[in-house]
């Protein structure tokens, strides 16, 4: 396989491309227009990404090096992890450098005595509490694409997941990161003692979605395996009922591990692929995890169970083995892979509203869906507001897309006149850039911006990102333009 | 929707103004944290009062001069608080200083506490960052800076807060001779472990068979008697932050007497710590900050959250 275009007359090799190969070697290094296609898009709808070169750094040094070219070039960067994001956030705007953590995956240290693992950007979220479990720990948050999304991804994300309903997203499970800024200095932010001296730089660069620099090591925190879990499946005739039940449990003091609800399309197809043992007659199911000490436990098990029941559950089923647990979580985990029995592709949003909101606003997304003709199946973090609606489509068809774009402007707008937020956990990328603006004001996307000059002054990382347009880093031109028919 | 300030606010901003240093006073429980306010610096009061609690939401949405006191008061008539510590004086005094409550283990960070937060800023603009809701990823998290900033980026006016259900038992527990690193492991999530060299309290909180259950399991580790108490002990004057694991040899280093929180790190100590060196990196990367929110440097002049002389 060709690493590097090479041509006879080396004067034609771009010499960014010369400079990264020497600085970080030739199998480090891939700008053939096939690989660089590869790297043009993410796991979201968008598509209209242009990768400049590829880089697979090994280390700390090697992204400086990566780093000190791009200033040296006027180049821009996109750091990448799995490419999992549904938001855009790793699509390349403007033929940057990309800088995949894919060869960083070292699980560096294990500390137990504080409760603290330091990982390499590129290690994979599921592999990270794989090798903590004979320790008795495991990484608290659990996006669906645990098993290849990475943990600098959920750094750059601020990660969610159903087990964030009690644990936290990944904010709350980072102590520190080394960060390789974007002109090349290399700061660590955070700290494993209690309270780091200074601002908060950890918390403002976790969720800045590659726009602050590249984490090349991450301190997360490990959280002790609970010694009971209790799982629960609740079956409704309303997506109401599911809705007013989940309310009334939160209502109730219990601060379940999770609190995830399917709708009835979801569960069939997902009882269709992987037979989790949904009831597929229910209009919605929902799924309920409480954990802690044994005692505690049974009693939230049973006061969920109660408060289903008043609200009209028609069927109320406790997992009685770690295999059948296992096997109900498998169904919630694979529904997006069960999807693809319904319709080609999909589009998976991402909201936030008050729990007291969630049954109307559901109907909304259900109405919005209709207007435009398009199909949607809700799987979503009930527990602490998050929908998820994914609306399907098949690109076949002439102008669907269009449509697909429009329903989900409007599931935006409702979950914000429903005193709700633009994402929950995908973050703003640039799907949802341009919504900014009816989320906040001048002034408060006014400060965003200076958040990310302080630690971006040319706007370098990751431009065209999170800030909608009319701030000085949403503008991709912002740095020297690329010479006219290179890499573009 | 986006935030729209009430004349509480807008009243605060005119009174931040856009002239001269200027630092909002709380009950000044913390006020020498981050050095001394230069003198000529005038004090301006942040609104207070309890604006909208939605308990099925688990959201409190304050004033920043509003007492933590009157605040858990509230929350506390529908078996609810915060992560604010009890000690704490205003609600935006402990946003400003940032230090975590003594049980820290059971009701996590005061970082962790706020979901949206209002400031005046150095221009007197009221800016918002964060979301009402419980969980949101919507634009860079300025509230987590503006936490611990010691009011040096802007000057808290209101926030959201996350609600926590208040636990239905709770016991303090003091023992002579045990080893508070052992029982940290053989307990799940206990609320406090306090340390002083030689005694050992334990914060159990949970339902009631929940804690009886740990007692149980703190009797097995057979460490001598454990007798109920009221609370915490008087904690020593200076307050340090250290890895978790160093705690264990904090009684070597002849620092005085001192209580230490056993799986968080913090010591509160009869002497100060010593100085502890800043990066470069990360003081340059900080004064940028600073100069990004407050180009003249009038907001809390003479304070600084990183060590004096770094940035």
């Amino acid at each position: 396989m060709a690493i590097v275009r090479r041509r006879t007359n080396k004067s034609t090799v771009d010499p960014v491309v010369a400079a990264l190969v020497d600085a970080i070697g030739a199998d480090r290094v891939r700008a053939d227009a096939a690989e660089r296609a590869l790297f043009a898009h993410d796991a979201s709808v968008f598509e209209r990404g242009v990768s400049g070169p590829v880089c697979f750094p090994g280390s700390t040094a090697d992204v400086v090096a990566i780093m000190r070219i791009a200033v040296a070039h006027g180049r821009t960067v996109v750091p990448r992890g799995a490419g999992t994001g549904l938001a855009g956030g790793a699509v390349p705007l403007g033929s940057p450098i990309i800088i995949s953590t894919a060869r960083m995956n070292r699980l560096l240290e294990v500390d137990v005595a504080n409760r603290v693992a330091w990982v390499e950007p590129g290690v994979i979220n599921l592999d990270l509490s794989k090798q903590l479990r004979p320790l008795g720990f495991h990484f608290a948050p659990d996006p669906s694409s645990q098993q290849s999304c990475t943990i600098g991804g959920n750094v750059a994300n601020n990660s969610g997941g159903p087990h964030c309903l009690a644990y936290g997203v990944t904010s709350q499970h980072v102590l520190a990161a080394e960060v390789v800024l974007p002109d090349g200095e290399v700061v660590t932010l955070g700290g494993v003692e209690a309270e780091p001296a200074g601002y908060d730089l950890r918390g403002a660069f976790v969720g800045g979605e590659g726009t602050l620099g590249i984490a090349t090591r991450i301190a997360v925190r490990i959280t002790p395996n609970p010694p009971a879990v209790r799982t629960l499946l609740l079956a409704f005739a309303s997506t109401h009922a599911t809705a007013a039940t989940v309310g009334a449990v939160i209502a109730a003091g219990i601060v379940p591990a999770a609190m995830e609800v399917m709708d009835q399309r979801i569960t069939i197809a997902v009882e269709n692929y992987v037979h989790a043992g949904y009831p597929t007659d229910a209009a919605a199911v929902l799924l309920a995890e409480v954990d802690g000490l044994e005692a505690g436990a049974e009693i939230c098990a049973k006061r969920i169970a109660e408060i289903g029941t008043e609200h009209g559950a028609t069927s109320v089923h406790l997992a009685g083995s770690e295999a059948e647990r296992a096997q109900l979580w498998k169904g919630r985990k694979t529904a997006f892979g069960a999807v693809a029995q319904i319709a080609p592709a999909y589009y998976l949003h991402d909201t936030v509203v008050p729990r007291a909101r969630l049954a109307e606003v559901l109907d909304e997304v259900y109405a919005i869906a209709d207007r435009h003709q398009l199909l949607v199946v809700n799987v979503f973090h009930a527990g602490d507001g998050n929908l998820h609606p994914l609306l399907l489509f098949d690109r076949q068809e002439p102008g669907v897309m269009e449509r697909v774009h429009a329903a989900g402007a409007e599931i935006v707008s409702a979950s914000l006149t429903a005193g709700g937020v633009l994402s929950g956990e995908h973050g703003i990328g640039v799907e949802k850039r341009e919504h900014m603006a009816a989320m906040f004001g001048p002034d408060d996307l006014d400060h965003q911006n200076r958040l990310r000059r302080a630690f971006d002054p040319a706007c370098r990382a990751n431009p065209g990102k999170v800030l909608p347009t009319g701030h000085s880093c949403a503008d991709i031109q912002t740095l020297e333009s690329v010479p006219t028919g290179v890499w573009v | 929707m986006r935030f729209e300030p009430d004349a509480a606010l807008l009243a605060f901003a005119e009174q931040v103004g856009t002239e001269g240093p200027v630092a909002a006073e709380g009950a000044r429980t913390r006020w020498d944290t981050g050095g001394e306010l230069r003198p000529d610096t005038r004090l301006v009061h942040a609104p207070a009062g309890i604006l909208e609690h939605q308990p099925e939401e688990m959201t409190v949405r304050v004033r920043a001069g509003t007492p933590v006191a009157e605040l858990h008061a509230a929350l506390a008539a529908v078996g609810q608080r915060t992560g604010l510590p009890e000690r704490a004086g205003t609600v935006g005094g402990a946003l400003a200083v940032g230090e975590n409550g003594l049980e820290v283990l059971g009701r996590g960070r005061v970082r962790d506490t706020v979901l949206q937060l209002t400031y005046v800023s150095a221009d007197a603009k009221v800016v918002t960052g964060g979301g009402p809701t419980v969980k949101n990823v919507s634009g860079f998290d300025l509230p987590r800076l503006l936490v611990g900033s010691l009011g040096t980026l802007g000057l808290v006016g209101e926030v959201i807060l996350r609600t926590n259900p208040i636990p239905a038992a709770s016991a303090w527990l003091l023992a002579e001779g045990a080893d508070p690193f052992a029982l940290l492991d053989a307990l799940h999530r206990p609320s406090a472990v306090l340390w002083d060299g030689s005694r050992t309290w334990v914060h159990l909180e949970g339902y009631d068979a929940d804690v009886a259950a740990e007692r149980d399991t703190l009797a097995r580790l057979g460490a001598g008697a454990w007798e109920p108490v009221d609370g915490p002990p008087p904690l020593p004057p200076h307050r340090w932050s250290l890895r978790p694991s160093d705690l264990r040899s904090l009684p070597d280093t002849q620092a005085g007497a001192f209580v230490a929180s056993v799986g968080v790190g913090t010591a509160w100590v009869s002497t100060p710590q010593p100085a502890r060196p800043v990066p470069p990196g990360l003081a340059r990367l900080s004064a940028r900050v600073k100069a990004q929110f407050d180009p003249s440097g009038r907001l809390n002049p003479g304070r600084s959250p990183l060590p004096t002389g770094a940035s």
